[in-house]
């Protein structure tokens, strides 16, 4: 029965192989099955899901107001300090001095997209970019200040 | 387009073998001029053979991996491999301080060189052939298995392990696999009963031998298509190379220049090799022909030769590709155990029978 | 003998190949040095810490709250079921437990992280071997699969979804449509896999009876996960010690006895339907409810030591906290399943040719990152 064994194995083997064949022979004739999306080509298409986190921005309305209270809790809860908030004080019209934000500073090339910052925000003042291309040529550039300048606390966030 | 058709390329040949004839008297420079021109528009014909191959294995793979591939240098991509070439031109040829640095220069050549020679005796159109010798099987078999010298040479000479362990495995491979094809072309001649090339190729002049041979033949053809795959040392019997294993194999070193000439190698052997098969058992250049359907063959014959020819070459080139992109690679007592234990003994009891088949005249 | 314990002086006629760090088949930097005797393997030695990247200590200066998202980059292939687990252990340090809408999130996420790890794996395996169009065909569904979690917890990879108490954000409204959409396809392609490499026979020859581990080496060396099941152990940390509500849920574990690099293949192979079902099962039962517990802004843990076991693509991840009642923990140190996996290595490869050595590889799954954290 050795023979009988031997050319059931042959058979068997090529018959495998062909069938092997067949998929990326299916494929090479199917070519609506390709996959590729040609990326630099089709930006003006590109659909970001709305949950991506790309980066860490801070809304600010036409008045170029944002809701920044400065209270440093995303600075806590950044696990990796990508994140600086320098306050000032600042004179109310009632004469009182209050905490207020001066520059927001935002290490894009630190930051791990976890989130986490966002969460802790008690005002949501700060949110997470679809945007993606982030590469630049210095990594100085990557070194931003979230808060427009000239812009201040929209009113009546606490 | 009709005039094109009719200039065929063994007018050419013929043309340029009666002008020169007639302007130079000497007979004997007229033979090296000839050679010249041969020499010379073999290497301007196997360069832009290459870039397409190359382009057609990207593609080809692409399609298969259900991507687009290159599609970014010139239309298509189809000038990728040139910027690829350029790229590999200007690069810096390494050559590692403890190498044998004349062997390991010379490796590369060898391997380019003995890929070339193949070529002389294949009829690339009716009547044109470089050089139709009486042993035209015979040289193809015996040129080529000096590639593994070339192999062996870069990668002892190269000293790196992985080169070493690449160059040990492909002289274990040609030198087995070489039975089997010189095994599966035997088959053919005994047929025809000569060794000459433009010989085999009148012999299917009424079906070609895939047909008129019956199942020996076809047998003989398959093992002659995975035989010579291993030889030519391309997946799924890459071992010399191995990425996975031997990150490159036996051509880990080179770099530049150098490591093109393997590619190029490669790309001639894989069109050589196609090129013999489509020879043997697929008629060469000659039309697909049925015995005596006169009108048929008759339109048969309007398509010209030489795309018979190139039909024919690429079809088994792309079977070949196909291989590459679909199995896994063998371990390397498995790649012996396929030679040793299964193509040889079905291809010696195959011989046997084509002879019975030839001395009884049972073929048509 | 050196500090490592390995001889400097070979043999006659052997000879020493250092294959990694940098190196096709090794998936990371992972450096073995090979001992060898032509093609054969006399020994392997698996030097470490190339991608040390001291998880474990930098954690010790975070809040319980941001030590999870390091664990992201630990097997990066579970991020997801990394996160859980850390998630798990606070909650279990806080004595609390995670709401069923949470829990039941928190499987589907696991699952759809298992089953794109061993997509992954399916497609490294064949082009380890040679084969490289499968990885194409695993990366098109592990991309819907990445696009699911990407549409839900905003990233790819590294997740961080799980936080203690629960998961950041509920499951966006697409959610259900969409795996549901890419279970379909994914189970339309199972044949694919199957032709394209399981039943190719030099794929068979490949890897029948290549790096053998016994039942009891596998226990001995600590394997986990598939690599063990394919050995008979049966190490199912959902069936053993169920968590976030895994007893409720029908699937089976997968055993095999064969354990060869075959075995272990199959195992994964059936592993990726069993996903299937538990997602299929689930997907339209998503109890309704709160996705997160509340826990105070600052977490502390009492005073003791938390253990928690989850079974990651790759087999038993085990986090480890010990707490001083501070806001963050004392120690941690993760039982990763790789290290223990890795160690078996040495002994199922020797003997075997160059290419076992890869095929192995191939189907113990490794991944670097989680070896040297
Ligand atoms: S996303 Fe994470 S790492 Fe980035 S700034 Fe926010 S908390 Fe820090
Ligand atoms: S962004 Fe939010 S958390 Fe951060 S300082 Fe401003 S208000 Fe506070």
């Amino acid at each position: 029965m050795f023979l009988k064994d031997y050319f059931v194995t042959i058979y068997k083997s090529v018959g495998s192989l062909l069938k092997g064949m067949k998929v990326t022979g299916y494929y090479f004739t199917h070519p609506k099955e390709i996959q590729t999306q040609e990326y630099p080509d089709n930006r003006a298409t590109l659909q970001m899901f709305d949950r991506f986190k790309g980066e860490v921005v801070m809304p600010h309305d036409e008045n170029n107001e944002h809701r920044c209270t400065g209270c440093q809790a995303c600075e806590i809860a950044c696990p990796n300090g990508t994140i600086k908030i320098i306050t000032k004080q600042e004179l109310q019209p009632d004469g009182k001095k209050k905490k207020a934000i001066d520059t927001f500073v935002y290490h894009l090339e630190l930051c791990t997209m976890c989130n986490m910052c966002v969460t802790a925000c008690p005002s949501d003042a700060i949110k997470m970019a679809q945007t993606f291309e982030h590469s630049v040529y210095d990594k100085r550039q990557l070194k931003k200040v979230l808060n427009a300048p000239g812009s201040k606390l929209m009113e009546g966030v606490e | 387009m009709a005039l094109f058709l009719t200039i065929s390329f063994s007018s050419i040949a013929t043309g340029i073998h009666t002008w020169l004839a007639g302007t130079m008297q000497n007979e004997m420079l007229v033979k090296i001029t000839e050679m010249a021109i041969a020499g010379i528009s073999l290497l301007l014909f196997l360069v832009p053979l290459c870039f397409f191959l190359g382009y057609m294995e990207r593609k080809v793979a692409a399609f298969m991996q259900i991507r687009l591939g290159p599609n970014r240098v010139g239309p298509k991509g189809s000038l990728q491999i040139v910027a690829d070439t350029i790229k590999l031109l200007l690069k810096e040829g390494l050559t590692p301080t403890a190498s044998d640095k004349f062997l390991f220069n010379l490796a590369p050549m060898i391997v380019v060189v003995t890929s070339m020679l193949v070529m002389a005796p294949i009829a690339f159109a009716k009547d044109f052939q470089i050089w139709d010798l009486s042993i035209g099987v015979l040289y193809v078999s015996s040129v080529s298995s000096i590639a593994v010298i070339g192999i062996l040479m870069a990668g002892w000479s190269s000293y790196n392990k992985y080169s070493l362990l690449g160059a040990m495995r492909s002289g274990a491979q040609i030198v087995s696999y070489e039975l089997s094809v010189g095994l599966s072309l035997i088959s053919i001649v005994i047929l025809t009963g000569s060794l000459r090339m433009s010989d085999i190729v009148m012999s299917q002049e009424n079906g070609w031998w895939i047909f008129k041979g019956h199942i020996p033949v076809l047998i003989s053809f398959v093992i002659f298509v995975i035989a010579s795959t291993a030889e030519i040392n391309r997946a799924p019997f890459d071992l010399a190379e191995a990425e996975q294993e031997l990150t490159a194999g036996f051509h880990t070193e080179y770099s530049g220049m150098k490591f093109a000439m393997f590619l190029l190698a490669e790309y001639i052997n894989l069109f050589v090799v196609s090129a013999i098969g489509a020879t043997l058992f697929l008629g060469g250049w000659m039309p697909f022909h049925i015995g005596h359907w006169e009108a048929f063959n008759h339109i048969m014959d309007f398509i010209p030769s030489s795309l018979w020819f190139f039909g024919k070459t690429f079809a088994i080139i792309f079977i070949i590709m196909q291989f590459r992109w679909t199995f896994p690679r063998l371990r390397v007592d498995q790649l012996l155990t396929l030679e040793w234990k299964y193509l040889l003994p079905i291809s010696m009891v195959n011989v046997l029978f084509v002879t019975v088949m030839a001395i009884m005249g049972w073929h048509f | 003998m050196s500090l490592l314990g390995e001889p400097e002086l070979t043999e006659e006629g052997e000879f020493v190949i250092n294959i990694g760090p940098q190196h096709p088949s090794t998936h990371g930097v992972l450096h073995l040095k090979v001992w060898l005797d032509g093609e054969t393997i006399k020994k392997i030695q698996p030097h470490l810490g190339y991608i040390h990247r001291s998880i474990e200590k930098m954690s010790e200066s975070l809040s319980y709250r941001n030590f999870i998202y390091a664990t992201s980059r630990m097997d990066y292939l579970s991020a997801h079921i990394n996160n859980q687990a850390c998630a798990l252990t606070v909650e279990k340090g806080l004595q609390i437990e995670a709401p069923p809408r949470a829990q039941a999130i928190r499987i589907l996420m696991a699952e759809l992280t298992r089953l794109s790890s061993h997509q992954l794996w399916w497609g490294c395996t064949g082009l380890d071997l040679g084969a490289v169009t499968p990885f194409f065909y695993a990366f098109r569904e592990r991309e819907l699969i990445m696009e699911i979690m990407e549409e839900t917890c905003g990233a790819r990879l590294t997740q961080n979804y799980s936080v203690p108490g629960g998961v950041m954000y509920d499951v966006h409204p697409n959610f259900q449509n969409r795996v549901k959409d890419v279970m379909k396809q994914v189970k339309s392609r199972f044949r694919e896999y199957e032709e394209a490499l399981t039943g190719n026979v030099i794929f068979e020859q490949r890897t029948k009876g290549v790096g053998y581990l016994s039942a009891e080496d596998a226990i001995s060396f600590g394997c986990t996960g598939p690599t063990a099941r394919a050995s008979g152990v049966s190490c199912d940390i959902r069936k053993w010690f169920p968590y976030d509500g895994y007893d409720k849920l029908q699937f089976d574990e997968i055993i095999m006895t064969g354990g060869d690099s075959y075995t272990r293949y199959m195992v994964r192979m059936e592993e990726m339907k069993q996903s299937v079902a538990i997602i299929e099962q689930l997907i339209d039962n998503i109890p309704e409810g709160d996705f997160q517990a509340k826990t105070k802004m600052v977490i502390k843990l009492p005073k003791g030591e938390f253990y928690q076991r989850v079974e990651t693509a790759r087999g038993e991840l085990g986090v480890y906290i010990v707490s001083d009642g501070a806001a963050s923990p004392y120690r941690i140190k993760y039982r990763s399943p790789n290290f223990s996996n890795l160690s078996a290595l040495s002994h199922m490869a020797t003997g075997a040719k160059i290419g076992d050595l890869v095929a192995i590889m191939a189907t113990i799954d490794l991944v670097i990152p989680d070896v040297d954290r």
